[in-house]
């Protein structure tokens, strides 16, 4: 039993070891000078910390800027997702009406699409409203039940919504209470979990995003954190300190959410593979 | 029974309502897109010009295109190494964290991580890693005597390199195995140990056959998000050396948005769309034989 957990412990490092050498690579390149960089064989403490790395990665372009511009879109993809996507989902869940279960499937089936095929239009529709170089591309489908993938938030919702005894609304209905009231005041306040998960996973979505930014913003001070950083590595492309440091800062927040809410990042992960 | 219904009109009335912004959302982003790409697919179409209409030429000169099926190519050749791959190592390491180990959520933590690094910061980090004269892994090669290499930057290399960054992020799908794993019911293990079997039996019997629902839910995400690899392209390695990294999607966005080719581009995002959902089905159908569905439950 004894040498089984061993080997047991051994594998498990193993594992480990490679997983965590990019982060360690990461942060000791962003506090290390160039020329201690550039030994061979590679060092791993940095002598001495060049924390200036961090201060002038971050001052050569403007990062808190696109911090600042990134956290926006995120607060109000949020926002506009979480209520929408509950909305849709309570209506699908716990109130009855004809066709309900085929919309609901033909939504859904959104989910599958590969997000290429609606680039092209979407883009064409953005430029014909003139609301390309804005946020409004990036923020305003995520009003309309998360549209597209954000779909499966939908999904997600209603699963947990089914979870909630139906006695709740009947007892307020008998009371004359409006569904919007069921939803509001019973629904939504015993579902935090849930709304929770959708949060993490629509923050981290629009902190991930790429693509979306390179095609939608083009002055600089609209730039995202993402999208900042790109162009930043396309500067500065062999100045790994900054680089590396630049990364970090980008990476940092993330982990920082992570520590903080990882029970419902793990629960959030789970919810999704139980799908089948 | 009229209380009854006026509930029941009451509900009706705002099932609908609460089900307009869903409903819209999915009009005006994803079925109308869908359309109008179509019909751009079957024009020639610059930025800024007037659609002509073509018919189906496009679709015919994607099979003299070579850049498109070196892109095909590259993408089903990324997608064949990265989806297995990943699936594989994130099954054993579930495995061995379902073996009530100790500090289960501090050993969970650091397989998550890398799933949490933001993809250009990720692309950023591992330009640095595959650097041939000092990243972390020729530096590594070089002082355990063996040979370097080019990485990203040497056409063979080039996607398998790409295959081993993406398989750093496993940690989403252990932690969907770890959570499938211990769904399945100690019952059984317990049965096949009364009947004299051993771990292997119980590996083989119980574990694998309970898990095939999972294993397929990551197989089929897993293939379409690939699928449509984009950022490691467009940042790391401009779909070179030699167009080897030239992924789908963004020889798809070049040729959108830097060649304005809007009609031709409908038509290759057309062809993923058909070749996707052609995985998917064969997916599916295929699953029949190999995952193991539990006599569907209480409903």
């Amino acid at each position: 039993m004894k040498k089984r957990n061993l080997l047991l412990y051994l594998a498990l490092i193993a594992g480990a070891v490679p997983t965590l050498l990019p982060f360690v690579w990461l942060i000791r390149s962003a506090l290390m000078q160039d020329s201690q960089m550039f030994i061979a064989p590679p060092q791993w403490i940095p002598e001495p910390f060049q924390w200036s790395n961090f201060t002038e990665a971050l001052t050569a372009q403007p990062f808190g800027r696109y911090f600042v511009n990134t956290v926006v879109i995120a607060v109000i993809n949020v926002l506009g997702t979480v209520l929408t996507c509950s909305v849709a989902a309570f209506s699908f869940s716990r109130l009855r009406w004809r066709g309900r279960n085929v919309v609901f499937a033909v939504l859904l089936s959104s989910v599958m699409l590969p997000y290429a095929v609606t680039l092209i239009p979407t883009f064409v529709m953005w430029q014909e409203l003139g609301a390309l170089n804005s946020i409004i591309p990036l923020t305003l489908p995520s009003w309309f039940a998360g549209a597209g993938g954000g779909v499966f938030n939908v999904f997600l919702l209603r699963q947990f919504f089914l979870t909630i005894p139906f006695e709740l609304d009947e007892a307020a209905y008998i009371d004359g209470a409006s569904p919007w009231r069921v939803f509001w005041l019973i629904v939504m306040p015993l579902s935090k979990p849930a709304i929770i998960v959708v949060t993490i996973f629509t923050f981290i979505g629009v902190w991930n995003d790429f693509l979306g930014p390179l095609l939608y913003l083009n002055d600089e001070e609209k730039y995202t954190l993402s999208l900042g950083l790109a162009s930043f590595q396309s500067i500065y492309i062999t100045q790994w300190g900054y680089l590396m440091a630049a990364s970090a800062a980008v990476i940092a927040p993330i982990i920082a959410l992570f520590f903080f809410l990882q029970r419902y990042f793990i629960e959030g992960v789970t919810l999704t593979g139980i799908k089948n | 029974m009229a209380a009854l219904s006026g509930q029941r009109r009451l509900e009706r009335r705002w099932g609908y309502f609460m089900a307009v912004p869903a409903v819209l959302g999915f009009v005006i982003f994803t079925a109308g897109p869908m359309v109008a790409s179509f019909v751009f697919s079957l024009t020639d179409w610059q930025i800024g010009g007037t659609p002509a209409f073509v018919g189906v030429d496009n679709y015919t000169a994607l099979a003299d295109d070579e850049l498109f099926w070196k892109s095909l190519t590259a993408t089903t050749y990324y997608t064949l190494g990265a989806v297995p791959l990943a699936l594989i190592i994130a099954f054993a390491v579930a495995m061995l964290l379902n073996q009530r180990v100790r500090g289960l959520p501090v050993w969970r933590t650091i397989f998550y991580l890398p799933t949490l690094v933001p993809a250009i910061a990720n692309v950023v980090l591992w330009i640095w890693i595959f650097n041939p004269d000092f990243g972390l892994l020729n530096s590594l090669l070089r002082q355990g005597g063996l040979p370097t290499g080019m990485w990203i930057y040497d056409e063979a290399m080039a996607v398998p390199s790409l295959i081993i960054m993406s398989t750093w992020g496993f940690g989403n799908t252990m932690v969907i195995f770890l959570a499938g794993l211990q769904g399945v019911p100690q019952h059984l293990y317990e049965a096949v140990s009364v009947d004299g079997g051993g771990p292997w039996h119980r590996f083989r019997h119980v574990t694998v056959p309970m898990m095939t629902p999972t294993i397929f839910y990551t197989l089929v995400v897993g293939v379409i998000g690939t699928f449509q690899v984009f950022s490691q392209a467009y940042v790391m390695t401009e779909g070179g050396p030699n167009n080897a990294t030239l992924f789908y999607v963004y020889y798809l966005f070049r040729v959108a948005f830097r060649e304005s080719e809007m009609g031709y581009a409908s038509a290759l995002a057309w062809v993923l769309f058909m070749i996707i959902m052609l995985v998917t089905f064969l997916l599916f159908r295929n699953a029949r034989r190999w995952v193991y569905y539990e006599m569907a439950g209480a409903r």
